[in-house]
């Protein structure tokens, strides 16, 4: 039985499109820096991707208090159960009709897949971004009237692994935004992470059938 | 269904916005108490303690002007001797350069690519020497009364050198001083004074520095900021402060050595901007580079020099032409030059020390570098310095790979003056005489390149340059500096063009994933309903 279930509590949803709004700004804010296209200036570029940094950063610590105080960090721990079955689905199933391989449930909420590429988001993108970014800003850094150098051979190699990183978590966007239409109805998603409800399978039946396709698995 | 949209929406937006209004005003770039604090020390300028003219010792009839020197020093002892081991008596100065050792170096034996050195021409250059008499290697450098106390010290704008004089004054004529108006009113140099000499250095106003001038002596402050004259006026020794003789200030392109120099931060601080982001620029770049955004801003500098096509005469005359804004673009006497006005610098690393090139160098690099400022990104004491390089051509030995030295003038015909015999050949020969040097009787002209750091004609902080002038992919002032990272400039043109590659594959797959589901939905739809 399908039942409107609350799945997102309020502080993760404004964390979620919070962290969304920023990661896009900062995304616009530092091609622009780059050189990539010219929209707001060099100077106003740079200022505002300093403070969206900023609102990033206080973001994200609110963001590991959450999922520590939750327990909510515990949805990131990878597994390898259904992950096969989950790349299936997405490359013939998902053509064919065929149901998702794992049931949502508010203890649930990840996919295997997911859970691999929101865990390696949070414990190695991020982090690498946010770290190249500090770099960046404060290799030289006032320090008593005078300038201070954090020892460095030069910019590039940060500035070019921030560029990556960049490009990565742009391309990140793009496929996430498409994955969401991947549910029972495309803006089903869409609309559980603005209003918190989602229709989800009673919680028994879920693990019911999540055992059972589990059973398939290894019979055949 | 619970519709939380609007309530949802508020909780998302409001803090950005509101972050963004509390930060959108730009922060003010300094803090406008600590330049009051610095307009009140510069207007408290010491008055003026007596009055010359109540003194006996210059009330005398002074044929000579060695009397006066002698008057001045009866009562200032000591300070002729301060002066004996000064620059602007001994025009050089001992230096240190790597791979050369102790050297020493001034006017008096340095080469440049203007008139290229006073060497043999020492009777007409030598108008701006603050001593009398230095026309040839005999001069006494040990001799205090022909010391020039008045270049320097009159304040009625009187007192003139004359042409071809040796640094003496006119003994006659309208231009002969009257020494005991002049002595009446001795005191501090003033803008006058210095411009006297380096406004007009290589031959005329502006010629050879292109942001020292005589327009400073009543400017505004877009052209110079400290010496206009609506603001604070300021005069030379305000930055060159003087102790004994001794100026702060060793022009850069010529003092070989990183020591008593006039600084912008010896008054303003190293960290002078309220953004902290401007501030960590000053560890890799001069404050010039962003506050002289151009030089020359009000009369033309020369640009390139090329001697090659001096020694043309109409009908056995020297000729002088002149382009159509009236500057000289081609003399019998000097060649072609080229001018410029409102100048954008070029920009080269500079750590404060550097080296010159000697008559006596073998030459193995074209263009010839007649002075090198050292530095790079690696070196921590160097910064991004707006230089002035100017270009020319002059003579050099094809056999003795030397830059060859010419004699310019002399007050006779015949002697090997250049500008009086227009002999290239003769005044070769004299100049490398002079300079003690071999000469294989050959010359040809090859390109050289000077480099002149630039340090007045500072702009009003709204005029700076701004971020996009350095940082921008097209066009950056810095274009010729490639040996750091610079954001917006620089990229790795492969890294980017795989991240757009990732972007747009990702992109191609949504797409291409997203309409073969609908594809495929509409097919199973059809089927099934069948």
């Amino acid at each position: 039985m399908a039942k409107e279930t609350y799945v997102y509590k309020v502080f993760e949803r404004f964390w979620h499109w919070s962290q969304a709004f920023l990661i896009l700004f900062l995304a616009v804010t530092g091609f622009d820096i780059h050189g990539s296209f010219n929209l707001m200036g060099f100077e106003s570029a740079v200022r505002w991707h300093n403070i969206s940094l900023w609102a990033l950063v206080t973001l994200i610590v609110f963001a590991i208090f959450w999922h520590f105080t939750t327990g909510e960090w515990r949805q990131y721990i990878p597994t390898s159960k259904f992950i096969k079955a989950q790349i299936a689905y997405y490359i013939t199933g998902i053509f064919k009709g065929a149901p998702h391989p794992t049931k949502k449930s508010v203890y649930n909420k990840f996919n295997p897949l997911q859970r691999l590429v929101y865990l390696g988001l949070k414990i190695f993108a991020i982090p690498v971004q946010v770290i190249t970014g500090f770099l960046y800003l404060y290799y030289k850094y006032p320090s008593g009237g005078a300038i201070k150098s954090i020892d460095m051979v030069n910019l590039r190699l940060i500035a070019l692994i921030h560029t990556i990183g960049a490009f990565a978590l742009v391309a990140f966007v793009i496929a996430h935004v498409y994955l969401t239409t991947t549910g029972k109805k495309p803006l089903e998603a869409m609309k559980a992470m603005i209003t918190g409800w989602e229709e989800l399978e009673d919680e028994h039946e879920v693990i019911d059938q999540n055992t059972a396709v589990e059973k398939d698995q290894k019979e055949n | 269904m619970k519709k939380k949209l609007l309530p949802f929406l508020a909780i998302v937006l409001i803090p950005q916005i509101f972050l963004a209004i509390a930060i959108l005003d730009k922060p003010k770039q300094m803090d406008p108490a600590v330049l009051e604090a610095l307009k009140v020390e510069v207007q408290n300028r010491p008055k003026k303690a007596v009055d010359h003219s109540m003194f006996a010792e210059l009330q005398k009839d002074f044929k000579r002007p060695q009397e006066v020197t002698e008057a001045c020093l009866s009562c200032h002892t000591g300070r002729g001797d301060e002066l004996l081991t000064n620059h602007h008596w001994l025009w050089e100065r001992e230096s240190f350069i790597e791979g050369r050792g102790v050297v020493y170096l001034g006017k008096k034996n340095l080469v440049n690519n203007f008139c290229t050195g006073i060497g043999g021409s020492e009777g007409t250059c030598n108008k701006c020497h603050a001593g009398y008499g230095w026309e040839d290697d005999t001069f006494d450098f040990t001799k205090q009364r022909n010391m020039d106390c008045l270049i320097c010290h009159d304040n009625t704008q009187t007192y003139e050198k004359a042409s071809g004089g040796a640094g003496y004054p006119p003994s006659s004529g309208p231009l002969a001083p009257d020494y005991n108006y002049i002595t009446a009113n001795v005191g501090k140099p003033t803008k006058y004074n210095c411009g006297y000499c380096h406004f007009y250095s290589a031959g005329g106003n502006n010629i050879k520095h292109g942001h020292l001038e005589e327009a400073l002596l009543n400017t505004n402050r877009n052209v110079d900021v400290h010496m206009a004259r609506e603001g604070l006026d300021m005069s030379c020794t305000d930055c060159h402060k003087t102790q004994n003789h001794i100026m702060l200030g060793r022009y850069y392109g010529t003092a070989s050595n990183d020591y008593n120099r006039a600084t912008c931060t010896q008054c303003h601080g190293n960290t002078p901007h309220a953004m902290s982001k401007l501030n960590e620029h000053t560890v890799k770049v001069a404050c010039q580079t962003c506050h002289i955004p151009t030089y020359a801003k009000v009369n033309p500098t020369k640009t390139y020099w090329d001697w090659s096509t001096a020694c043309d005469l109409h009908d056995g005359k020297p000729i002088e032409y002149m382009d159509s804004t009236g500057r000289i673009s081609y003399q019998s006497i000097k060649g072609t030059a080229y001018w410029a006005s409102n100048v954008e610098p070029e920009y080269v690393w500079f750590n404060g020390q550097a080296d010159h090139m000697l008559v006596s160098d073998s030459i193995t690099e074209f263009p010839v570098k007649i002075n090198t400022l050292f530095g790079d990104y690696t070196d921590s004491k160097a910064q991004i310095w707006p230089v002035k390089i100017h270009r020319g051509k002059q003579p050099f030995d094809p056999h003795y790979h030397r830059i060859l030295k010419a004699k310019l003038w002399d007050r006779e015909p015949g002697k090997g003056g250049l500008w009086v015999d227009f002999n290239w050949e003769s005044s070769l020969r004299e100049g490398m005489k002079i300079a003690g040097l071999p000469w294989s009787g050959q010359w040809e002209f090859v390109e050289t390149e000077m480099f002149l750091p630039i340090s007045h004609m500072v702009s009003p902080k709204e005029m700076s340059l701004s971020c996009s002038d350095c940082h921008t992919r097209e066009g950056s002032r810095l274009h010729n500096l490639t040996d750091f990272y610079m954001p917006a400039r620089d990229r790795s043109a492969t890294l980017d063009t795989i991240g757009i590659l990732l972007i747009l594959g990702t992109l191609f797959g949504v797409i291409t994933h997203g309409t073969m589901r609908i594809i495929a939905y509409r097919r199973r739809k059809k089927i099934s309903s069948k």
